[in-house]
């Protein structure tokens, strides 16, 4: 019964995210001009659970990529050190950059992993930055692969993978085919700290550089942001005196 | 690579290891740092994690279970840890530098599996015993003595100020084999604790790095075995004072991250706390404050990232070690003493870490060698190279 093929290969994709949020003056954007960057969150989950996979022997390689300026290499730098095989860096950089999102992102993973022959490609569920939750559905529907979203348990079974999905109602559990899309979530796992001799060996780890052109992908945007704003200051609240007082307040303002 | 580009923009491996020591304090020590400083609490779980990490064997190599990097990293992983939890920084620097550091250095094969392995994982940590209730700068005047007994030295003596006594699980002890030979006369020892003979008097209840416990050990006819002398007889002052002349660089780097806590701390009141209607930022006063804070800890860290990057290029390092560590040690009372300043009131209660950094502090002036001997150790090596 039981298939001796397992899965090869994972296509990790850790995202880096700005570590602190400044509206630019004109409104068109984010100022990130030496902000530091660092992994998304769910990115860290995500490579956590392909270096997982891979300790317990059920896949062969992890590699980590990522899309972006000079500085993504650092990222994937962390993710080598907590154990991915080998790194791919997609320079992006500029007006591209500024413009690039998931769909471009879907597109460029999309053609990563057809190259790489990848079984498996994880994700974070979403950025903590732009929270747009569509790089893995978009990645898995460009390649016609099954999905298995916001994923807080994953289990290798041969060619097939069984998902425990956090959704709003509670649990799903669904059983999906390999080649397959993942997205972590939360309660997936608690991603390591790299050791120190993982950071040293990170070192000798091959990250390849490559263009989006080179795959085939144009990144001109389907969206024009309009606007960038930041959300209202609170305002302060009032202290009313009675239950009276507060009805009186409510009706005021028209709440009630 | 040249030291001045190492200064300049550290490598990238180093880069790593900073942010990944930086995340851990951040997430694992700073939350409980408090808590660990008010019930004195020794940090077991964390100490694990960062043996697990490699950070309690730092210079170790791989096949005896260390991280095998180099001092910089050493002093970069000790600065973050410092800055979470100044008494984990002083558990990871003893274990790394004083009880590794000389059994290392001056260990045969054999001490080195036994002494060191088992003493990177954070499972057990070791400490030095030099210091006596009748010296502690005076380290030449040693009066615990060893004396040879058939197959076994007997030890008889107090060690005095013994951080991780009561944590530990051995100990580099210094102790007389030859009274006639003065300072020249003192032998290095290995014991394992607990061991017969060897007891711990009260835990000291300190001013700062409370979470590190602080005694006397109490050597009486403490048996052990010949094997356990640590390198030559006789070399023990050598290796007590070429241990402290390293050891020097992971205080000045625990230094360092009190001194950056507190920067921190300070910084981020200034720009929340209002009055006279604006931010406080915005005065000269603070200003000023905040500038001599960053001085001190950006000039002290520059001369204990040049004293650990001599030390790793085999050059001489003894001055500039010396001299990190009076420059981080007064730039962690410096900027601790300003941070409760510009706190106000606030700095003065427990409700803000200003107090706690700044009682933490104090010790990094007197501990592996007081400024004074410091200042020793810098005029001795400066006026060396001013003789014709």
């Amino acid at each position: 019964m039981h298939s001796n093929r397992y899965c090869n290969r994972i296509i990790v994709l850790p995202f880096s995210v700005l570590l602190e949020i400044r509206v630019k003056p004109d409104n068109s954007g984010v100022v990130t001009d030496g902000v530091k960057h660092s992994m998304n969150p769910f990115c860290e989950i995500a490579v956590e659970e392909a270096v997982k996979l891979k300790e317990k022997k059920l896949i062969k390689e992890v590699v980590a990529v990522s899309c972006g300026p000079q500085q993504s290499q650092e990222t994937i730098r962390t993710a080598l050190a907590m154990g991915a095989d080998r790194g791919i860096h997609v320079e992006v950089a500029g007006k591209d950059y500024e413009t690039l999102g998931p769909l471009q992102v879907s597109k460029i993973m999309a053609a990563l992993a057809k190259k790489e022959d990848a079984q498996l490609i994880i994700l974070g569920k979403q950025a903590i930055d732009d929270d747009c939750n569509q790089t893995g559905q978009m990645t898995a529907a460009l390649l016609d692969w099954p999905q298995g979203t916001f994923a807080s348990e994953v289990s290798l079974d041969g060619d097939k993978v069984k998902v425990v999905r956090e959704i709003d109602g509670g649990l799903e559990t669904i059983k999906i085919s390999t080649p397959a899309v993942l997205t972590a979530d939360l309660r997936l796992n608690t991603p390591r700290y790299a050791t120190l001799p993982n950071i040293m060996k990170a070192k000798k780890k091959k990250i390849a550089n490559v263009k989006p052109a080179d795959l085939g992908v144009d990144l001109t945007s389907r969206l024009e942001v309009l606007k960038v704003e930041e959300p209202p200051q609170r305002q302060a609240g009032v202290k009313v005196e009675t239950v009276e007082d507060l009805v009186g307040k409510l009706k005021e303002t028209g709440r009630i | 690579v040249s030291i001045l580009t190492q200064l300049a923009e550290l490598p990238e491996t180093h880069q790593l290891l900073r942010q990944t020591c930086r995340d851990y304090a951040d997430r694992e020590l700073m939350p409980i740092a408090a808590k660990l400083d008010k019930e004195h609490v020794f940090p077991a779980k964390q100490i694990h994690e960062l043996g697990a990490m490699g950070v309690m064997a730092m210079e170790v190599p791989e096949e005896l279970g260390g991280a095998g990097m180099d001092y910089l990293a050493y002093s970069l992983a000790m600065e973050e840890i410092s800055r979470g939890c100044a008494s984990t920084g002083v558990v990871v620097s003893v274990n790394n530098s004083l009880y590794i550091g000389p059994i290392l250095k001056f260990g045969t094969v054999e001490q080195k599996k036994q002494w060191i392995a088992p003493f990177t994982t954070g499972e057990k940590v070791g400490c030095f015993a030099l210091s006596e209730p009748g010296n502690g700068s005076d380290a030449g005047a040693a009066s615990t003595l060893a004396r040879q007994e058939g197959d076994q030295w007997v030890l008889n003596g107090t060690k005095a100020w013994i951080t991780n006594s009561w944590d530990a699980s051995a100990t580099v002890v210094f102790a007389t084999t030859d009274k006639k030979l003065k300072h020249k006369g003192i032998s290095a020892f290995l014991v394992p604790m607990p061991h017969p003979g060897l007891s711990l008097g009260k835990k000291e209840d300190k001013l700062g790095i409370r979470a590190s416990s602080t005694a006397n050990i109490i050597l009486e006819d403490c048996r052990i075995p010949l094997e356990n002398m640590l390198g030559p007889r006789g070399a023990g002052f050598r290796i007590a004072m070429q241990t402290l002349d390293s050891g020097r660089i992971g205080i000045a780097a625990q230094a360092l991250g009190i001194a950056q806590a507190a920067l921190d701390c300070a910084a981020d009141y200034a720009h929340k706390r209002t009055a006279f209607g604006a931010p406080i930022g915005k005065l000269q006063a603070i200003q000023f404050k905040l500038a001599d804070m960053a001085v001190a800890v950006e000039s002290a860290r520059l001369l204990t990232w040049k004293a650990a990057i001599l030390k790793d290029s085999n050059k001489p390092f003894i001055k500039e070690a010396a001299m990190a560590k009076l420059a981080a040690s007064e730039a962690a009372t410096f900027c601790s003493h300003q941070a409760i300043q510009v706190l106000g009131g606030m700095g003065y209660v427990t409700d803000m870490p200003a107090e706690r950094h700044y009682r933490d502090a104090r010790i990094t002036e007197i501990y592996e060698g007081t400024s004074e001997i410091q200042r020793l150790v810098i005029a001795g090596q400066l006026l060396k190279e001013y003789q014709s």
